[in-house]
Parts: C-alpha cells; sequence; structure tokens
C-alpha cells in the first residue's frame, strides 16, 4: 500500500530534475531545506530522523541533491523526505514537506481491533513493516 | 566566513545561458560578438578595466578564460561538447594587490556566461572549514560547500588547510573533501584558493592531488609606485574627494617611504592612508569654527593631512615638510 505523507504524494515519485526544481522554488523563497528518514510510515509519525542538519543559507540546489542523494545510499529503503522551513517570525514552521525516497515494498497496514470495557471496540492500524525492529524493516 | 550575493540575482541564467543544442543550427548565431554582447559579460570586463589599475596578466587570464566559455557556448550550439572545463584557480600574490576583489568579479563573469548557476562568493578560512574534534570537520567542510555551490568558494589563505608538522592535523580531511568536491561536482562550484606566493607552493608541493585540480594559477604583481598612485586617485574620486597640488607630492613621498617599510599591504595601504588623511582633513576643518567652508574645501585633501603620518617619522622636521604640518597634528 503505497504511504501518502505530504505534499505530491498522489502523484507519481517525482523524478530528481523535478525535486530539484521545487529545491530552488524553496530555496528562492527563503526556506531552508532539511532531509529526513524513518522506517515507520505510521501516518502519526510525524517527527522523523534528522539526516543531518536543516540547511541555512543556501543559494543553489546541489547541496540539498547531494544530501539526498548521500541519504538514499545509506537507506536505500527507508522513507526519506525534504522539508522546506520558513523561519520568518511568526511563521517559523514547515512550508513544504515531500517524500522523495519509498522502500520498493510497501506492505501496508493491518486493522488492529481493541475490546473494551463495556463491549466496546477500538479500532487502530499497524504497519506490517514495523513487526520486525527498527532498521530490518524493509528490503 | 563571508557570502557575497550575486549582483543579479534574480537575473535567469537560461535567458543569456543555455547550452542546449538548437534543433536547427542555421537559426543560431555563431557570431562570438553577438553571444559576448548577449551575455554582457563585455561590460563587465570594461568595468574591469576601468575600476581596477594594473593587473594586466590578471586581466589578461580573465578574458581567455571568457573567451574560452564563449567558444564552448557556441561549440556545444553545433553539438561539440567537450563537457564542461575545469575553472578551479588559484591566486597568489602578496597583501593587497586585489586577490579577493578579483575573485568577487570573477563570480559574476562566470555567472554572466553560464559557467555557474548563482554567481556568489562564500570566502572562508581555515576556521571555517576544519572542525575541533574527531567528527567535527567532514560535516563543517560539507556545509560551508552546499553553500558554495551554485557560485564560488573563495578559500584565503589556503595554506593553513595543512599543518605538516602535526600528522593528526584535521585540515587534511578537510582537503581531501575538497578534493572529491572540485573533481566531481565541478558544474556546481568554482573553488578559488588564495595566498601568498612562497606559502602556496608549498602547498601545491605538499599536495599534488590539489594543485593537479587547479587548471589556472594566477600570480597578481605588486603594484608599480605609478600604479599605486593611480589606485590613490581612483579610490579619491569615487569617495569625492581630490588633493591639492601640494598634497599630491606629499602622496607620491608618502607611498615611496611605505613601500618600503614592513607590513606594507600594497592598495589596501593606500585605502587605510586615505581613511586616515580624511580623518585629519575633518579634524582640521572642524577646528575652523566660526567660519563658512566652501565644497572646495570640503573636498579637498591638503599635504598636512598626509605629512602627519606616521609614516614621515622625523622627517616631519625638514624644513619643508615642518611648514606643511604646521596645522593639526594629532600627537
Ligand atoms: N588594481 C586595483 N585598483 C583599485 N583598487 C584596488 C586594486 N587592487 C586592490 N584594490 C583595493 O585594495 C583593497 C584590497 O584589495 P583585496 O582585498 O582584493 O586584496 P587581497 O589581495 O585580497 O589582500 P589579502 O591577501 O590581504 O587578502 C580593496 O579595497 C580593493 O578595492
Ligand atoms: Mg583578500
Amino acid at each position: 500500500m503505497r504511504i501518502t505523507q505530504g505534499t505530491f504524494s498522489f502523484l507519481p515519485d517525482l523524478t530528481d530534475d523535478q525535486i530539484r526544481a521545487q529545491i530552488e522554488y524553496s530555496l528562492a523563497q527563503g526556506w531552508a531545506l532539511s532531509v529526513e528518514y524513518t522506517d515507520d510510515p505510521h501516518p502519526r509519525n510525524t517527527y522523523w530522523e534528522m539526516f543531518g542538519m536543516p540547511m541555512f543559507d543556501l543559494r543553489d540546489a546541489a547541496g540539498v541533491m547531494a544530501e539526498i542523494a548521500s541519504a538514499r545510499a545509506t537507506f536505500p529503503d527507508h522513507y526519506i523526505k525534504v522539508n522546506a522551513f520558513d523561519s520568518t517570525h511568526g511563521v517559523e514552521s514547515l512550508r513544504l514537506s515531500f517524500i522523495v525516497n519509498r522502500p520498493e515494498r510497501e506492505p501496508g497496514f493491518a486493522l488492529v481491533r481493541e475490546e473494551a470495557a463495556g463491549r466496546s471496540i477500538r479500532y487502530t492500524v499497524r504497519s506490517y513493516a514495523v513487526d520486525r525492529p527498527e532498521g530490518e524493516r524493509y528490503g | 566566513m563571508t557570502t557575497v550575493p550575486a549582483k543579479d540575482d534574480q537575473e535567469d541564467i537560461e535567458a543569456t545561458g543555455g547550452s542546449g543544442i538548437a534543433d536547427d543550427p542555421s537559426e543560431i548565431s555563431l557570431d562570438p560578438g553577438a553571444v559576448l554582447a548577449d551575455s554582457g559579460v563585455e561590460e563587465l570586463l570594461a568595468t574591469l578595466d576601468a575600476e581596477l589599475v594594473g593587473l594586466a596578466p590578471v586581466k589578461t587570464r580573465i578574458r581567455e578564460i571568457a573567451a574560452l566559455l564563449l567558444v564552448e557556448k557556441l561549440r556545444a550550439q553545433v553539438g561539440l561538447s567537450a563537457g564542461p572545463p575545469s575553472l578551479h584557480m588559484s591566486f597568489t600574490g602578496n597583501p593587497g594587490t586585489g586577490k579577493t576583489t578579483i575573485a568577487m568579479r570573477m563570480a559574476e563573469i562566470l555567472h554572466r556566461l553560464g559557467y555557474v548557476r548563482k554567481g556568489h562568493v562564500v570566502a572562508v578560512t581555515r576556521d571555517d572549514l576544519v572542525g575541533q574534534y574527531i567528527g567535527h570537520t567532514a560535516p563543517k567542510t560539507r556545509e560551508v560547500l552546499k553553500k558554495a555551490m551554485g557560485g564560488v568558494l573563495f578559500i584565503d589563505e589556503a595554506y593553513y588547510l595543512y599543518r605538516p608538522e602535526n600528522e593528526r592535523d584535521y585540515g587534511q580531511e578537510s582537503i581531501e573533501i575538497l578534493l572529491q568536491v572540485m573533481e566531481n561536482q565541478r558544474d556546481d562550484l568554482v573553488v578559488i584558493l588564495a595566498g601568498y606566493h612562497d606559502r602556496m607552493d608549498r602547498f601545491f608541493e605538499s599536495n599534488p592531488g590539489i594543485r593537479s585540480r587547479i587548471a589556472h594559477h594566477i600570480d597578481f604583481p605588486d603594484y608599480t609606485l605609478d600604479e599605486l598612485l593611480a589606485i590613490a586617485r581612483l579610490m579619491l574620486d569615487q569617495m569625492h574627494y581630490r588633493l591639492s597640488v601640494e598634497a599630491e607630492a606629499a602622496l607620491v613621498e608618502y607611498i615611496e617611504l611605505r613601500r618600503s617599510q614592513p607590513s606594507f599591504a600594497n592598495a589596501r595601504s593606500i585605502r587605510n592612508a586615505l581613511d586616515r588623511a580624511r580623518l585629519r582633513q575633518a579634524n582640521r576643518l572642524v577646528a575652523r569654527r566660526g567660519q563658512e567652508l566652501t565644497r572646495e574645501e570640503l573636498m579637498t585633501i591638503e599635504a598636512q593631512d598626509i605629512r602627519a603620518s606616521r609614516v614621515f617619522g622625523e622627517e616631519v622636521q625638514e624644513p619643508e615638510a615642518a611648514v606643511d604640518d604646521s596645522a593639526v597634528r594629532p600627537s
């Protein structure tokens, strides 16, 4: 099941040229870019691991592209996303966030039922991938 | 670390650059003149000539590089690509000979010719690249490289990167990362190393990897007396000052004396001397309270403003100097 998180995630995966264009756009807006990764695809998992520090004061997408390439080489079977952060006073939040790498096979989610007091049932989802420990979940 | 943005930050280089092969070669101009005019490089080279005194070998080399990039562009238009040429450079010369100034201009020229995408300059020294402890250097160097991408990375006093006396020095790690990027990401940034001639020579001897990746070694000669004078006039002109006839003579003497002193820094020493002369002029004018000053007076630097300099030392005691020097002399 294809994970859809962040901008563009209902589109086919962006090509590197498209990623570069998005980064150029973000830099032109004065946003700082950062790269993050995870192998826990739960939709509520919004804080992913940082891959290096956020990149401030860049002029050109090449630096971010190099960082993405290095993240892909290190974590080929993880989800990797690029965030663009707007530090303008009063905004100070992400403006754009999109996935640039995903595992080849995404097994999807099981529906988990929990029997609660009074015969009520609580539902939640659990990714099949997280049955295995962190770092061994994909590939 | 300082970053100097490109002048025309917003300009889209595709408009002037773009090395795509046209479908119909008969439609594109292969006239170098037309392409030159199109890129606006000609004006840049002209202002370079007008605003920077001397530096003939440097200017010649810049013209050569501009010509190479231009021809490369024309060749690409007819499908004769040879890949981007390597444009990493080293600038050697004594302090104040214009290395930093030229590096900034270089970035602009390379940008106009479509060789670097953004045209900004990131100027760094060892401290910006090399870390304090294990594992600190690589991220630091990479961060700087990322900031410089699309422009020029200017490493001043590059020889400090290499400290042979300490075999565990982290500078080596930084050099290795630089080497990689200089080789593999040629179209992402241009690296310019700068420093004094003899030390740079020694640096290159111990780091043949770096030397072999640098296509252009440019030597900045010391300025002659006449050139230093011309630089002084140019600087004064830009600041809307003028020298009186006597002040001009005093400046010649000043430069001759200053040149033979240690820590002489060519054009920078001239700039500093003029700044101090301005200070003394202001002091002299303020001392004349109660009188209207003329525009002429506000503009003019007098001999005494120059002769009050410490450089003249005892010579102020000389009769003719003493006369000029009578008015203000800060103790
Ligand atoms: N040929 C020139 N014409 C006019 N001004 C010049 C010329 N060369 C240098 N200058 C001026 O002299 C000052 C010092 O120049 P610059 O900083 O480029 O020297 P540098 O070679 O980088 O010195 P350092 O080795 O000490 O860093 C600057 O203010 C610059 O504008
Ligand atoms: Mg300098």
